[in-house]
């Protein structure tokens, strides 16, 4: 079936325009996006296959060196679906993040916490034929940023996912339940509706915890939804 | 009570260090065993080689260095390697459409190593001129940025997405600039008075 996705809700994510979060100030387009429809170069996109992924690569405790980082072991797992609620099976999830101290390790980042030599902070995989993923790794620790001068991150990580086609592209930030930075965290409050931001935030869910190992959050992901019907679409220009 | 449909997730910024996660070798990781993007089109897949380069320019004129860009096309014949595309199955092997490139930490470049893309089936019968599709993400845009490349020796005037564009002068800023044989410098502006067009697709 070759069906367009839905329109997405620009009022629901964060404009580009933020002026709290100062960067984007010089790096938000101030002229109204341009509005097309879906055509075959929209519709598609990059596809993954689990030949690229290797064994560790979605267990960021030891998919650094082997042996096992620092920090409170913790299980992320969800659910990707569309906005139909129908599962996005394939979908290639890449994520990143600050070690237990808040530094990453990345030669940009500055910040005075230590490295910690086995944890890189990076792990991707694909979902499931359901729409399920699951990661293993260390909390990051909340980190400054230069924004005002007592800026703060709350403890964050970030989430690329490709979905069935480009219009699904998305990236993201996961947070966790119960961080007192919410409300000063300048990045997460671009977020106009807090309702929006709060399905950002992973609620525990000891029951996917492992007893005496990990505990677990749950982030389960939405993407765009398409339509059921073609009715005289032509989509394809047949 | 009002239908509801689940919303999609919110975006947020890639940040500085998207590096880590999606071009771990950019970022000096070498624990996974493939890199993604980095083959658009193998050696063996027909059609003119070219390479696109560019930077992306905010409000100030100063390139960004801390992007990252994808870009998605098709190949010489206008298909696209993907399930929904009625032509995917005939794309040669090698050719993933796929690329992922970081603007250079020092000069603010980026390079992808390609073949030119054909034209593309459109909707209602009509032709897409050549390009490729382009996403871009970074610290300070909360939402990534696709828009669309296309190619100055090629006739863009009926192309669907081009026509849509009021000001002849906002259509120039999706059109390559040919530097030599094959390559090809494309320069985003992500404000100012020269703004790319961004797209909402
Ligand atoms: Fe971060």
């Amino acid at each position: 079936m070759t069906a367009e996705y839905f329109q997405r809700d620009r009022r629901w994510h964060p404009p580009a325009l933020t002026p709290d979060y100062k960067t984007s100030v010089a790096r938000s387009p101030s002229l109204p996006l341009l509005s097309i429809e879906n055509s075959l170069s929209e519709i598609t996109g990059p596809t993954f296959s689990h030949a690229a992924l290797g064994g560790l690569d979605n267990d960021l405790i030891l998919n650094f060196t082997g042996e096992p980082a620092i920090g409170e072991r913790t299980v992320v797992h969800g659910r990707v679906t569309d906005e139909t609620g129908r599962p996005v099976k394939g979908a290639l999830l890449e994520v990143w993040q600050a070690n237990a101290g808040g530094r990453y390790r990345h030669v940009k980042d500055g910040y005075l916490a230590p490295l910690d030599p086995n944890f890189g902070g990076c792990g991707r995989c694909l979902t499931d034929e359901d729409g399920f993923y699951v990661f293993r790794t260390v909390k990051p620790g909340a980190y400054p940023f230069r924004n005002y001068s007592n800026s703060w991150r709350m403890a964050h990580i970030h989430f690329s996912i490709f979905g069935a086609g480009l219009t699904q592209r998305l990236i993201t930030q996961m947070y966790f339940e119960g961080d007192p930075l919410r409300d000063q965290d300048p990045i997460a409050q671009t977020i106009p509706d807090p309702a929006a931001l709060d399905r950002l935030v992973a609620p525990l869910d000891l029951n996917a915890s492992v007893p005496l190992d990990s505990l677990a959050y749950r982030f389960d992901i939405v993407l765009r939804g398409r339509r059921q019907t073609v009715f005289e679409n032509k989509l394809e220009g047949a | 009570m009002p239908l509801e449909y689940p919303k999609e997730t919110p975006a947020q910024t890639a940040g500085p260090f998207v590096h880590i996660g999606a071009m771990p070798r950019i970022a000096g990781f070498t624990c996974f065993d493939v890199e993604l993007g980095q083959q658009i089109a193998g050696p063996d897949v027909p059609g003119e080689r070219i390479v696109i380069e560019g930077q992306i320019l905010d409000g100030t004129g100063t390139p960004c260095r801390d992007t990252m860009v994808e870009v998605w096309q098709a190949d010489d014949q206008g298909r696209y390697a993907h399930p929904e595309d009625p032509r995917g199955a005939e794309v040669a092997d090698g050719f993933t459409g796929f690329g992922r490139a970081h603007t250079d930490f020092d000069t603010g470049l980026f390079r992808f190593e390609t073949i030119k893309p054909g034209i593309v089936p459109g909707r209602h019968g009509r032709d897409q001129a050549p390009h490729v599709s382009f996403w871009i993400v970074a610290r300070g845009i909360n939402i990534g940025l696709h828009t669309r490349m296309y190619f100055p020796e090629d006739n863009t005037s009926t192309d669907p997405v081009l026509s849509m564009i009021e000001q002849p002068h906002r259509r120039d800023t999706l059109i390559a600039e040919r530097t030599a044989d094959g390559q090809y410098r494309f320069d985003i502006r992500l404000q100012g008075d020269r703004e790319t067009v961004f797209l909402d697709v």
